[in-house]
């Protein structure tokens, strides 16, 4: 036990200062220079203080938005990988990233200009389309069965999936070429924020849902040996799948919303900290979510640097690095 | 994000790159290659089917048969779509098949359709494309799809001797080869192509003459409003061409290429991306505040708004106070289909660009159409 707490120690050590240091130095990074001295001078007025500017409304809310959505990606990534005891799990297996882009897509399509608190409807219609599809997945699986069948919410999950994507595309193509052009790049994934509106409205669906991912790392331990094991040794098997399900899915939907289907970080992060740290879920989790921050939040700062002033979509670059990582992956666990 | 690629859906979907940079096209062709797979088994085997009844037919009764095809007297162009020949048609070739200038044509480019009209040849236009709005006379002809669309049996039904496409309908270019009908590629380009394109396909029709008129005006119209405009300060300027409502997410801008960047230039602005060489690009606040655009004009593809929803998406640009067209209550918001068509009423749009610019009353402000509220609300 001693040992376990020695390398949970040393672990949100070294990815907690990983974390911390990218969310650190991102704000310090960009193609415009800004002088620190000036960035928290006082005397200048804000509304005269570009470099204060770029630094509070351009940088900071972007590196804060990329550590959330890269740390619940991340840590949801861990959970559907063990409540579906599937490594290639992601949290946008069960549909929910594809509900939530078809509330995003509607919402551009139809023209909902609404916003409240800088929240814009696009993004409360993305988490409206999460929600509504968890609910539907959920149904399925229990329909047919008494207690919460993992394989039926697979099969659901990737249904529902492959369905909303055929809406999506079938909105996309009705869309004209304005909308198109828009919807193309909200699936890209973007964390230009501008502001911390959007970054408070995802936040209490995140605090949640990291509550409940911090009781679960035990009964996940035995729960991806065995249903039958982990229920021997005392594990309210549904009532722990219920909650892993529900609180990864709304994670996911918030992060989904606020970020944009951010594709990879779910995948990979997981098993690179696997490769480091071992299976441990009570390491694992916590380590994902620190790494997944750091990794998103350095993603993030290639995105807006490469090919500055041109933006590029942040879902890019992280497929860009994710991609290679994730077949060399495959080939080695042969 | 999938659709439903491999068993867990591990990977190219998950991306959310696979996504989008091939996009709709990716995603497109993914499920048309499984549909057509079976399409085509289905047509092939219907093919086949059909393929020996004929044959069947025709060696019973082939001389009569023959004969009878003969004395139906086929046109050249149905000939050609039986016995799929190709013959190449020069992309935006001047010459015409039969010699003759096209009288019915299809315009599947809103900005060639608005040209037709300019140089009088309205009534030559049989069908349009599902995009165009402009002029009122389009309302009444028959839409044949648009650029990823096109609805091919529609535009062979209405027989055209012209079609006017875009260059990268390059399946829609190898049908209607195989039918013998000419192909006109448009390309959209910098301002200069607009009366360039106009001269071109006037001339492709037997009306050089009006279309060098028509030309001459827009050139005139352009002309009159830089010297006009000679010597007065350019303000920096960022040209918007998207983002999202309400908010200040995903902004698309001009880039220093194509017609608007031209058209901001020519109306005395300074485009604040005019050393990026692109015709639209995304770019981050952050870019945005360092830049610091005095003027900011933002194009919606919407005739009008409501003045809250227009004061509604103005404050929105509240969230960049450092921005120099922020803290002075310099952004524009322009209303209207015809800011974004390169086609003749380019000058509309460089007067409406002036007069938000200069703020200048000499030039005509209220322009946009007849009838309607101006198009700009400040």
């Amino acid at each position: 036990m001693t040992d376990v707490r020695r390398r949970l120690a040393v672990s949100m050590l070294v990815f907690g200062s990983l974390a911390f240091l990218a969310v650190i130095g991102a704000p310090l990074l960009g193609t415009t220079p800004i002088r620190l001295a000036r960035v928290f001078d006082r005397t200048i007025p804000f509304a005269d203080n570009v470099d204060a500017q770029i630094f509070f409304i351009a940088r900071l809310p972007r590196a804060l938005a990329g550590a959330l959505v890269g740390a619940t990606l991340a840590a949801a990534g861990v959970v559907f990988q063990a409540l579906l005891r599937n490594p290639l799990a992601t949290p946008f297996t069960l549909g929910v990233s594809a509900g939530a882009s078809l509330g995003a897509m509607l919402a551009i399509t139809m023209r909902l200009h609404l916003s409240l608190w800088g929240v814009s409807a696009v993004t409360a219609a993305s988490l409206v389309g999460s929600l509504c599809a968890v609910g539907i997945v959920y149904a399925m699986a229990r329909a047919r069965h008494r207690g919460f069948s993992t394989n039926i919410l697979l099969l659901a999950g990737v249904t529902l999936n492959s369905f909303f994507s055929a809406l999506i595309l079938f909105v996309q193509y009705l869309a004209d070429s304005a909308e198109a052009l828009r919807t193309m790049r909200w699936l890209m994934g973007d964390l230009d924020i501008a502001g911390y509106g959007p970054l408070l409205a995802a936040l209490p669906l995140c605090t949640v849902a990291f509550v409940a991912f911090a009781w679960l790392p035990r009964a996940l331990n035995l729960l991806s040996l065995d249903t039958d094991a982990a229920a021997s040794r005392g594990v309210n098997v549904l009532r722990v799948q219920r909650v892993a399900f529900f609180s990864a899915s709304m994670a996911t939907g918030a992060a989904v919303s606020l970020g944009g289907p951010i594709g990879f970080i779910g995948i990979i992060i997981p098993h690179l900290v696997r490769l480091m740290v071992g299976a441990d879920h009570r390491i694992v989790l916590p380590a994902s979510a620190l790494f997944g921050a750091a990794f998103l939040v350095a993603a993030d700062v290639v995105a807006r640097t490469a090919m500055a002033p041109v933006e590029l979509p942040v879902g890019i670059i992280t497929a860009l690095i994710g991609g290679p990582f994730f077949l060399w992956l495959l080939v080695r666990q042969r | 994000m999938r659709v439903g690629a491999g068993g867990w859906g591990l990977g190219a979907r998950d991306s959310g790159l696979g996504a989008r940079g091939s996009g709709l096209g990716a995603r497109g062709s993914g499920l048309g290659v499984r549909g057509s797979g079976l399409g085509a088994r289905d047509s092939g085997l219907g093919i086949r089917l059909t393929a020996a009844v004929l044959a069947l037919v025709l060696l019973v009764t082939a001389p009569n048969a023959r004969r009878a095809v003969l004395a139906r007297g086929l046109s050249c162009r149905e000939r050609a779509l039986l016995c799929g020949s190709s013959r190449r048609e020069p992309p935006g070739g001047r010459t015409v098949e039969s010699g003759h200038a096209p009288t019915r044509i299809i315009s599947l480019v809103p900005s060639a359709t608005e040209m037709l009209f300019a140089i009088g040849a309205g009534p030559r236009v049989v069908a349009v494309s599902s995009y165009d709005r402009y002029p009122p006379e389009v309302e009444r002809l028959p839409r044949v799809g648009a650029l990823v669309d096109p609805d091919v049996e529609r535009i062979l039904s209405l027989r055209p001797d012209l079609v006017i496409a875009y260059s990268s309908q390059t399946d829609l270019l190898a049908q209607l080869e195989r039918a013998r009908i000419p192909v006109y590629f448009y390309r959209h380009g910098s301002l200069a192509d607009i009366t360039r394109g106009m001269r071109d396909l006037g001339s492709r029709l037997g009306l050089t003459a009006e279309a060098g008129a028509a030309a001459a005006r827009i050139d005139r119209g352009l002309t009159d409003i830089r010297t006009r405009l000679a010597g007065k300060r350019r303000p920096r300027t960022m040209l918007v061409i998207g983002r999202e409502p309400q908010s200040l997410r995903a902004i698309n801008v001009s880039g220093g290429y194509g017609f608007l960047h031209d058209l901001l230039d020519l109306a005395g602005g300074e485009n604040v991306f005019g050393d990026v060489k692109r015709e639209s690009m995304m770019v981050a606040t952050e870019t945005i505040l360092a830049r610091a655009p005095e003027v900011i004009i933002e194009l919606h593809y919407s005739d009008r708004a409501s003045p809250d929803a227009a004061a509604r998406e103005r404050e929105a640009w509240n969230l960049l106070p450092g921005v120099p067209a922020v803290k002075n209550g310099r952004i524009y918001l322009l209303y209207g289909g015809e800011l974004v068509v390169p086609g003749p009423r380019v000058v509309l749009t460089a007067q409406t660009f002036a007069r938000v610019l200069h703020e200048t009353r000499g030039l005509p402000s209220t322009p946009l159409r007849p009838g309607k509220t101006p198009g700009s609300t400040r």
